[in-house]
């Protein structure tokens, strides 16, 4: 989720693909079965099920090395169920210790821990001139190894001042913030923000596919990373992570015409493994 | 009686579109064809004009200032609208501006925007552009102010406040742009039509620009709520704001006994209380409300009765008043604070048709007669009235300081009448005839071109009525 710039050839490259797989929902002829999922039912109000998730709180180093401007809280005001079915990450405008707003920022850190599988979240996103929501994946820390040698799958990124725009990234060592390997999605009749879309990642051991609404619309492979003298890092385990950052390199700060409170709705998070 | 026939005439009009809609739909389920069903028609001049489009120019504008191109189009295909702005003075009219405008209305519900093309020979503001405008009720307008063009094409989007409320619309497009510095220049425009845009969203609407007002007012006041808008973000992430017609909102009290509303955001103010006016469009709350405090009945200054062929009246309801540059005249770099005096005929309040100025922030205020219209020859009058009531508590060392200033700028000269505390009356209506002879320094008053209120901030709400030059 470090800032990036996206690839014109590749996409041009990726064209042909689209057309061929438009109509195919997943990788054909794999059996995907359903591992973990957190449907989000439960009271209007109540907080998340902490037995799958944790929250991560503070302002991180450096805003969460984005220059991020939000505190992230575990309060409901920032992460509530609202009993329809859905999760609801709210940012606000509020001090907070110093930020000038809050929001939540949860991860399924030594809770699910996943290597390859289908990975797939149905959200509704904020809009807004610096908001930032993710839906996105970290390598588990081993060891002395940090970001970027650990990898980053991003599913699901998308900037507030371009509600019909999201990216799908990997970023690895050699290829991280700026040169991730990233794929944009545009929605010609439509908002990410005032209807929800499926958003899925299908990651095998030599390549990772990124799907929105069924469409394949972005895939790197391993012998892509290689061929460009790179290593592949995905082998080792990940865990989820939904947060609705505010400001940061990415997106920029708000301004004026921001609207507050922005939330990102999440209907259901599932995983599934071959 | 006119209103209500139209209204009735609609309806007649809109059952028998339905019938015709309902045919129409079954042909299609039977032999799938896409037949030009005339009545949600979306294209309005697209590479040439869409059926019983009709054009009409606004008053004032250049009669032919409007033309078919068809070497300049946004897709080399048919033709393009061709707007030529005049100069500033030019005889045949002061700006280009009109409507096209349906026969027969069409049903608009099933779209959220009126798109088009445009471009232009410089860059320049785009006047105002928008539909609804039907030269009829205008019921359902919508407008643009803040657009810019260029000379490339480029795509506008005007979204529609709700579109669920555009069943028998016979407005289709409308404009208005005048010369820019005083120079004209030229405008195309194509490809208008009504679309569907799922790139449009997050609906949120203003009244009274989304402010929280509060008035302070009585019974039998009227005011209408201004400052409707309705904003949509657009697919670039921009918002667009779009001023609105009062039909497109719903309007209500919190208290009727103190304040009514109506469908189009007339205020009728009763009994003493307190009223809250909110709005919604479509089940969304506006932002921003008018307070009403009623104070109950208003007692208005005694109506004058002095023959009117012994009075110049510059603010009197009794009284054909002489033309005036304004109330106000808001001389605020020399300091001034004061408000008020901006109504229509300068009344701040019109209680049971009597209009009243209410100054606010008194320091001081000029009433303006040399700017562009004729100054007051008082030479035959012998006294000055006005009516004052002070709204506030009256303290010594108050006062208000009547100025005249004659001869404006040209050889000036000026006489005053100070009214001291012990004359000032709180909460009642002081009537003073004041002799000419009195405002010392007056010298000549053949060309009296302002009449000033001063208070130095000693006094700072009052109402004026009735100001007038008398003979006894």
């Amino acid at each position: 989720m470090r800032s990036q710039t996206k690839l014109k050839s590749l996409a041009i490259l990726f064209l042909p693909l689209l057309l061929f797989f438009r109509c195919t929902s997943t990788d054909e002829g794999t059996d995907w079965q359903l591992i973990w999922s957190d449907e989000f039912d439960g009271a209007a109000g109540a907080t998340l099920d902490q037995s799958k998730w944790n929250f991560e709180i503070g302002r991180g180093q450096n805003g969460w090395g984005n220059n991020e401007l939000q505190y992230y809280t575990d309060r409901t005001e920032n992460a509530a169920l609202d009993g329809e079915g859905n999760l609801i990450i709210t940012a606000r405008e509020e001090s907070f210790d110093g930020a000038n707003y809050t929001s939540s920022r949860i991860t399924t850190q030594d809770k699910l821990e996943i290597t390859y599988g289908r990975i797939e979240a149905r959200i509704k996103t904020p809009f807004g001139q610096g908001l930032w929501p993710a839906f996105w994946l970290l390598g588990t820390p081993n060891g002395d190894e940090i970001w970027p040698q650990i990898g980053e799958i991003d599913v699901m990124e998308l900037r507030g001042q371009q509600p019909t725009k999201i990216a799908s990234t990997v970023h690895g060592p050699g290829y991280s913030a700026g040169n991730g390997i990233s794929g944009d999605y545009n929605l010609t009749n439509s908002r990410f923000d005032t209807e929800f879309h499926v958003f899925a990642a299908e990651w095998f051991t030599d390549k990772i596919d990124f799907y929105v609404d069924g469409f394949l619309h972005h895939t790197v492979t391993k012998e892509q990373i290689e061929n460009a003298g790179n290593e592949w890092v995905y082998n080792d385990p990940f865990f989820l992570i939904l947060n609705v950052a505010v400001g940061g390199n990415y997106v920029g700060s708000p301004n004026q015409a921001t609207r507050f409170p922005q939330s990102m709705t999440i209907d259901y998070v599932r995983v599934y493994s071959e | 009686m006119n209103t209500s026939t139209t209204k009735i005439m609609t309806k007649v009009i809109f059952s028998g579109l339905l019938l015709i809609l309902i045919t129409t739909g079954c042909e299609r389920s039977v032999d799938g064809l896409e037949e030009a069903d005339l009545t949600n028609n979306p294209n309005v001049f697209v590479d040439g004009f869409s059926g019983g489009l009709e054009y009409a120019v606004f008053q004032g504008a250049v009669l032919n200032a409007f033309q078919v191109d068809t070497e300049v189009t946004s897709d080399g295909i048919g033709s393009s609208m061709r707007f030529a702005v005049p100069d500033v003075n030019d005889p045949r009219g002061s700006y280009a501006g009109g409507t096209f405008f349906t026969t027969s209305p069409r049903d608009l519900s099933e779209y959220n925007a009126l798109t088009f093309y445009a471009k232009a020979t410089e860059s320049v503001p785009l006047g105002v552009v928008g539909f609804g405008n039907d030269l009829d009720q205008n019921k359902f307008t919508a407008e643009v102010t803040d657009f810019r063009a260029n000379t490339n094409w480029k795509k506008y989007v005007i979204p529609i406040p709700d579109a669920s409320k555009l069943t028998s619309e016979k407005g289709m497009f409308f404009y208005s742009f005048g010369p820019i510095e005083d120079k004209g220049y030229t405008v195309w425009i194509d490809e208008v039509k009504f679309e569907f845009l799922g790139t449009i969203g997050q609906p949120r609407f203003e009244m009274l620009d989304g402010e929280d007002e509060t008035t302070s007012t009585f019974t039998g006041v009227r005011t209408s709520l201004s400052g409707l808008n309705s904003i949509y973000n657009l697919a670039d992430g921009t918002d667009q704001s779009v001023n609105s017609a009062a039909a497109y909102f719903e309007f209500a009290s919190s208290n009727t006994s103190t304040a009514e509303v109506d469908e189009l955001g007339n205020v009728l103010v009763g009994a003493q209380g307190s009223a809250v006016i909110t709005a919604s469009v479509g089940g969304i709350d506006a932002d921003g409300s008018l307070t009403v405090e009623s104070r109950g009945t208003f007692v208005s200054a005694p109506t004058p009765t002095r023959d009117a062929a012994n009075v110049i009246s510059v603010f009197s309801d009794a009284y054909d008043n002489v033309d005036v540059d304004y109330y106000n005249g808001f001389f605020n770099g020399d300091g001034q604070t004061t408000q008020g005096g901006t109504g229509s005929g300068g009344a701040d309040l019109i209680v049971d048709g009597n209009g009243v100025i209410n100054y606010t922030q008194l320091n001081f205020v000029g009433i303006g007669l040399f700017d562009s219209v004729p100054s007051i020859d008082a030479t035959e009058m012998t006294h000055f009235h006005v009516d004052i009531k002070v709204n506030e508590a009256v303290q010594s060392g108050d006062f208000i300081r009547l100025l005249l200033l004659n001869s404006v700028g040209d050889g000036e000269t000026s006489g005053s009448f100070t009214i001291s505390s012990s004359i000032l009356l709180q909460d009642s209506w002081l009537g003073l005839d004041i002799p000419l002879s009195s405002f010392n320094g007056l010298n000549d008053r053949s060309e009296i071109g302002l009449i000033f209120f001063v208070s130095d901030n000693t006094v700072s709400n009052i109402f004026v009525d009735n100001i007038y030059f008398f003979k006894n």
